[in-house]
């Protein structure tokens, strides 16, 4: 199975950072993965992207243009991405800062209030772990078992004090009805 | 009993500078400071592109050939890589001062530990007598036919002077070698800009004042006279700077 | 899988060059490479190694060449407008017959150009760059793995052939991760090179590095003996992967990140029962010639996928003499295909064919 994965958001939102955790929960079940950033000067504010393959071969192309998980944090991202989701597909959005519904009628589509969820219970910066837990429960690309490892390698030993709030993030996601 | 010898560390290659040029003044003079110092076998010498481009051949020590300006450069990575040895470079006013400027001033402001010896003749020989970034102000060259014009072609660049200004370099000095009292000093700054090497003091580079005859258009006596009249108060001697004898003094 | 690592690919390239004995680095910032720096910054002074930022890229390949000149394995690395500026000391030390790693992440351009991924510089690299007869050796490592694998490989060839190698990547393979498992460090106790300027130590004549000669008989000999030795790497060196070609009716060429995009149109293809597959070079000079050429013999057509103008499609060209068509899948100034864009091309091949 392979299972392409594209995070979109503004630069700040910690879009790169839930690529990475994707990434290392991949590393963590021995899955073949790649994590390719947007990079330039759009990572200051502007928009950013990341794009993840997990997969059980072999990857090709590191670049997801047909995403079969989209996950969304602002609007110009939702309006650009949601037609290139294959059919059938997911797409996660964060309808705190996104007002609109997803207008495909052959993708899933779940609402989460990642940012407002994530003010409410102290984390302002972690709406993407949250949106990231819903994505998991609603995905079986990776079981949501051995989330503290890979949390705890993106985190990195610098920021070990992060680890807590990380997993508190993706369990508010996880939970969200 | 031997009087005048050739020093060590120049080998038997016959120079191909011109009659009358102080280039062979001025390798004779790097070569009895290596030999002074009995630091032959762990020298490296850079050469540039320029009159002394085949300086390679005349140092008997390890030799290296570097691009038109970027003798610093490859100076730097030498001494980067054998921090022990001892490295220098030798060259001209283009090759120093206009193309390889950049290397100059970030390979002195780094300190990085060489010795450089510039010569400054105002002009550029090699490809037959340019107008040079030191040429006087108007200076007549195959460039600036009318004499250097300033208000086309800019103000010499003083580079001793330039150097001096900034916090990095140890040791900057202007010297000459168009007489017997100046060759003698000439002697005692290049040797001191070796030794600052050996006590790995930093960055030393010494400026000498060297004559063309050929481009210059003069005889050789004459071209040690324009030294006098028209280079060295353009271009005054001395050290310029000397952290270490600055320290010493307070 | 607790043997590999998630790294960048430019992260990739800077701790396998330390791992295969490299300690002196020289660079100067530009996008998309950047880290390779930072990352030389921060491990060299632990461990006894030089990184020096230089004021220039043209110090920067200087400093190179001096320390090449040493004997000592050495490195830099760019992004493309940055390689066109060390191109004057590329050929110095192609012309000294001194080894070193020269890295291009490459963006597109001309110009400034912009900072997303190219393979624009292919020309530069493969067919010389700066001035004079003269070739690198040429990777284009397509994975973060063989940005690591690549790095250590190119030290080893250029080591072999005292020849320059350069590691010929782009933006997407430099900012992406993927898992890497990296070599044992390899203990390089330093063995003096019998050619390396270290010093006299008043106990043999004194070494010269040195590209100058003014008579042209010596410097034509001297070209020549250098091109003898690029025969030799041309004949023992060549590497690339065959992928899905044994029944293959059409093939598609296509190196690095260029190569990633066209497997993905090669399996699409295959699902809709088009007998296509790929050959990626690895390495661009030596170019694989002999197995395009092969190739040549068995297949209907070539198609060539690259993110420039069209570069390396002379080169596939001259492999298979014009046997063939060659269409041409591209992409510039920092776009790269979607595999659907290949899959197209690979359908038009094969509807011209028939």
């Amino acid at each position: 199975m392979t299972t392409q994965i594209l995070i979109a958001g503004f630069g700040g939102q910690g879009i790169l950072f839930a690529g990475k955790f994707l990434a290392n929960k991949g590393l963590v079940e021995g899955k073949q993965l790649s994590w390719l950033p947007s990079y330039g000067p759009e990572m200051r504010g502007g928009t950013a992207n990341c794009s993840v393959v997990l997969s059980d071969e072999p990857i090709g192309s590191p670049i997801v243009t047909k995403p079969d998980v989209l996950i969304v944090m602002n609007l110009p991202s939702l309006d650009k991405y949601e037609d290139a989701v294959v059919p059938g597909g997911k797409i996660f959005v964060d309808s705190t800062l996104i007002e609109r519904k997803v207008r495909r009628r052959d993708v899933d589509a779940y609402y989460i209030p990642a940012t407002q969820l994530a003010q409410q219970n102290g984390i302002p910066t972690l709406a993407n772990m949250i949106l990231l837990g819903k994505v998991m429960r609603e995905s079986d690309f990776t079981p949501y078992e051995g989330i503290e490892e890979a949390v705890r390698t993106v985190v990195s030993a610098k920021h070990a004090d992060l680890f807590d709030v990380n997993l508190k993030a993706l369990e508010l996601g996880h939970s969200f009805e | 009993m031997v009087v005048f010898e050739k020093p060590k560390s120049l080998t038997n290659a016959e120079f191909h500078y011109c009659p009358g040029c102080t280039h062979g003044i001025i390798h004779r003079l790097v070569a009895e400071a290596i030999d002074t110092l009995g630091i032959e076998g762990i020298t490296i010498g850079v050469a540039p592109v320029g009159c002394a481009v085949m300086a390679y051949n005349y140092f008997a020590c390890d030799m290296v050939e570097a691009a038109h300006g970027r003798a610093p450069a490859m100076a730097t990575g030498i001494k980067r890589s054998l921090p022990d040895n001892i490295v220098f470079t030798y060259q001209g006013d283009g090759d120093l001062a206009s193309i390889g400027m950049a290397e100059t001033v970030h390979a002195a402001t780094r300190n990085e530990n060489i010795t450089v010896i510039f010569v400054n003749n105002a002009i550029y020989g090699m490809t037959g007598g340019q107008m040079a970034p030191t040429s006087l102000p108007g200076q007549v060259t195959q460039t600036s036919p009318y004499g250097r014009d300033v208000t086309v072609a800019g103000y010499p660049v003083k580079v001793a002077e330039l150097l001096s200004s900034l916090d990095g370099p140890e040791f900057i000095a202007r010297v000459a070698v168009n007489n017997v009292k100046n060759v003698r000093t000439a002697k005692a700054t290049i040797q001191k800009a070796f030794e600052n090497q050996i006590n790995k003091q930093g960055f030393s580079l010494v400026e000498v004042i060297s004559s063309c005859p050929t481009n210059w258009g003069m005889t050789p006596e004459n071209a040690l006279r324009w030294v006098d009249e028209k280079m060295i108060p353009y271009y005054p001697l001395g050290v310029f700077k000397d952290k270490s004898a600055a320290k010493e003094e307070c | 899988m607790s043997d590999k690592v998630l790294m960048k690919g430019n992260e990739a390239i800077a701790e396998a060059a330390i791992r295969a004995g490299c300690r002196h680095y020289f660079g100067y910032p530009i996008t998309p490479q950047t880290e390779v720096a930072a990352y030389m910054a921060k491990r060299m002074p632990k461990i006894g190694g030089v990184f020096l930022q230089a004021e220039s890229e043209i110090a920067a390949i200087n400093m190179v060449y001096g320390v090449a000149g040493t004997g000592r394995r050495v490195m830099t690395s760019s992004s493309s407008p940055g390689v066109s500026l060390k191109q004057e000391g590329i050929s110095y030390i192609a012309g000294s017959d001194l080894p070193c790693l020269i890295v291009n992440v490459q963006r597109g351009g001309p110009g400034l150009g912009g900072i997303q991924p190219s393979q624009s510089d292919y020309f530069q690299a493969t067919k010389g760059g700066g001035h004079g007869d003269y070739h690198l050796i040429v990777l284009a490592p397509s994975s973060v793995q063989e940005m690591a694998d690549m790095t250590s490989k190119a030290f080893d060839l250029a080591d072999k052939y005292r020849m320059p190698a350069m590691l010929l990547a782009d933006g997407t393979i430099g900012q992406m991760m993927e898992p890497v498992k990296l070599a044992e460090p390899v203990e390089h106790p330093f063995v003096e090179k019998e050619w390396a300027v270290t010093g006299t130590k008043m106990q043999r004549e004194h070494h010269i590095v040195n590209s100058l000669y003014l008579v042209p008989e010596q410097l034509e000999k001297k070209n020549f003996e250098r091109y003898e030795r690029y025969k030799k790497v041309e004949e023992n060196e060549v590497i690339y992967e065959s992928f899905m070609m044994d029944d293959a009716e059409y093939c598609v060429v296509a190196f690095g990140i260029a190569a990633r995009v066209s497997k993905n149109a090669v399996v699409a293809a295959r699902k809709e029962g088009i007998k296509v597959g790929l050959i990626r070079p690895v390495t661009l000079w030596p170019f694989p010639k002999k197995v395009l050429s092969e190739t040549a013999e068995k297949v209907k057509g070539f198609l060539s996928v690259e993110l420039s103008m069209g570069q390396m499609i002379e080169d596939v060209k001259l492999a298979t003499s014009c046997r063939r068509p060659v269409g041409l899948c591209r992409r510039s100034g920092g776009m790269i295909p979607s595999p659907d864009e290949v899959l197209e091309a690979i359908k038009n091949m094969q509807r011209g064919e028939e």
